[in-house]
């Protein structure tokens, strides 16, 4: 007891006085504070730019690819599987939006907590490995839920989907502004984690697992962890996919959602979380382009891109998946 | 009467695909001293400080932490009972200043790691103990330095303050003076003495002035088996010892 008000008095104390900083850091601050003021103005007004549906659709994306990048940027681990959490946050917030008629911010996080709570089973087994064989397991999970999906029609809709989900906000440019406040809580959350004290542990882990342990940091333990929150932060995105479409499809499960979703972090780049959203805009903005002017072939060019990606900035993908144990 | 003992290793075996690494090895560590484990490349004594530790996993035999079974656990819940270790081959968080490095010990032996909803600034309440640590293995001056920028002898003092944070009940050294100079080899002596009070410390050595200097006890391993156990003096002396470290022609006494 009077140890841990010890604690929070030595932690306030602290918030006062912050310790030496290393020069330069006011103006790299400053700098920081800029770029982050650009990117709010760039996103309030995205929506007059493109296509609503194209902005909302970014968000979405942009979630999705942070979440794989906690992971695969902090933990060292790529996730193939993701479509998982997204696809279930998906359905998930369209049953409840759909049976409960629950508003859309409330319906998108019970889909979050949803993706969590299968994060855990999935995490628990998945963070036992790593390099590919992490990517594996994850993507067979993955595969699992598709084809539960797929079966279960009196649920899901199977094939046809989940039609109609209801939403109050029928214009997309104004669900846009809705759905921002959401996105941009997603982010900070991914921000406060990275820079965090489990942050730092997850850093640890990552360059050193055995010296972790060593140190007595459980390190599967803290791997869940990061696993869970990440599965929290796709469920988000996919979530708002859902209420954005006002309809899930059984693409959302698919392996090739997991793959867009990698594609875009090793595009944006990876451990820098910036590179989710950047990403996000590229591949989207592209997407949609292509598909606009008639070309059918999109997955060609996303696939070329990541190839591309892959080969010229092998170390990223290729460290990741066959550098570790 | 009997001191009680802090680490006991009983019947402790460890194959590698058939290869008898570490052969039904007894070991008794006394409360409060400094236990020295010798012997030839390749005895065994690394795999033994990886049972010891939890980072592998006997094929038989047990092993006991002051008097609690701790067979099978894993390194962090072994760390976490007070047992601290430092690697032979250096290992540290490359990207990471020694600053951090110590924080983030100093915070896994007090708890707080979890907390991803706050700033990694709380890691500072740990500065004014790091900096002593870092003083007293002679980083004072190197507190923002990167890991991977240091000398190779001053990551090995780094390894020594990692091990120190966690301010273990028993601290396992594996080689802590390897490559060092002479002039840091008297200053880990001298630290590791200090450090000992309260402790008990088992370590692997090749050095014998740095054995003959801190070792109450000292075991002699061969080829995975106990050869010998004594004190300094005793071990020394003895016959199969010395026909050992005569016969293996790599290591003699000095
Ligand atoms: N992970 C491992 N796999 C296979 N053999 C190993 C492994 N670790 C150690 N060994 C073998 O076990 C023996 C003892 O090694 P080690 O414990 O490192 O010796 P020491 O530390 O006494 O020099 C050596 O022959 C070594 O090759
Ligand atoms: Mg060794």
């Amino acid at each position: 007891m009077t140890e841990s008000s010890a604690l929070v008095a030595q932690e306030m104390a602290e918030a006062e006085r912050p310790g030496p900083e290393p020069r330069g850091s006011a103006l790299r601050r400053n700098a920081r504070w800029l770029l982050l003021a650009a990117a709010v103005v760039f996103a309030l007004w995205l929506p007059f730019g493109l296509y609503p549906a194209v902005a909302v659709e970014i968000l979405c994306w942009a979630l999705f690819a942070v979440a794989i990048d906690l992971l695969l940027g902090y933990v060292g681990l790529m996730s193939f599987g993701h479509a998982a959490f997204w696809g279930t946050s998906a359905y998930a917030t369209g049953l409840v939006a759909i049976h409960w008629g629950l508003p859309f911010p409330l319906a998108v996080l019970c889909g979050a907590l949803t993706a969590t709570v299968l994060a855990v089973p999935i995490g628990y087994l998945a963070v036992k490995r790593t390099g590919i064989y992490f990517a594996m397991v994850t993507l067979a999970f993955a595969q699992m839920i598709y084809v539960v999906a797929n079966k279960w029609s009196s649920l899901t809709g199977g094939e046809n989907g989940l039609q109609s989900v209801p939403r109050a906000i029928t214009d997309n440019f104004y669900f846009y502004y809705a759905a921002l406040p959401i996105v941009f809580g997603g982010l900070f959350l991914a921000w406060r984690i990275v820079h965090s004290p489990f942050g730092r542990v997850l850093v640890a882990i990552r360059d050193n697992p055995s010296r972790a342990r060593a140190l007595g940091y459980a390190v599967h333990r803290y791997k869940l962890m990061a696993f869970m929150l990440s599965a929290f932060l796709a469920g988000l995105g996919g979530g708002l996919f859902a209420m954005g479409h006002r309809f899930v499809s059984l693409e959302t499960l698919h392996w090739t959602t997991s793959g867009k979703a990698v594609i875009i972090v090793v595009l944006g780049g990876i451990g820098t979380l910036w590179g989710g959203p950047l990403g996000a805009a590229a591949i989207v903005r592209l997407e949609d382009w292509l598909s606009f002017s008639g070309f059918e072939q999109i997955g060609l060019v996303t696939g070329g891109i990541f190839v591309l990606t892959v080969l010229l900035f092998r170390r990223g993908v290729w460290g990741t998946l066959f550098k570790r144990r | 009467m009997t001191t009680p003992l802090a680490l006991v290793a009983r019947g402790l075996s460890r194959d590698f695909r058939g290869f008898r690494a570490v052969d039904a090895v007894d070991l008794e560590v006394a409360a409060g001293t400094v236990h020295a484990l010798v012997g030839p490349n390749g005895a065994g004594k690394t795999t033994l400080f990886n049972l010891l530790t939890g980072f592998l996993a006997p094929t038989s035999g047990r092993i006991e932490l002051a008097g609690r079974d701790v067979t099978g656990l894993p390194p962090e819940a072994v760390a976490r009972l007070g047992v601290a270790r430092s690697f032979q081959i250096t290992s540290l968080f490359g990207q990471l200043t020694s600053g951090e490095h110590v924080e983030l010990a100093l915070q896994a032996a007090q708890g707080g790691g979890w907390r991803f909803w706050r700033s990694d600034k709380l890691l500072h309440r740990h500065r004014p103990r790091a900096r002593e640590l870092l003083a007293m293995v002679g980083l004072g001056e190197l507190e923002q330095s990167k890991a991977d920028s240091l000398s190779y002898g001053r990551k090995r003092a780094l390894e020594l303050a990692l091990a120190l944070a966690l301010d273990p009940q028993v601290l396992l050294l594996d080689e802590p003076t390897a490559g060092m100079g002479m002039e840091d080899v008297e200053r880990t002596i001298e630290l590791i003495g200090r450090v000992r009070e309260g402790r008990t410390v088992v370590m692997v050595e090749h050095n014998m002035s740095v054995v003959g200097a801190l070792a109450d006890r000292v075991t002699v391993l061969q080829a995975g088996r106990v050869l010998a156990e004594g004190s300094y003096e005793q071990v020394r002396a003895d016959e199969a010892v010395i026909t050992a470290y005569l016969g293996s022609g790599s290591h003699a006494a000095h």
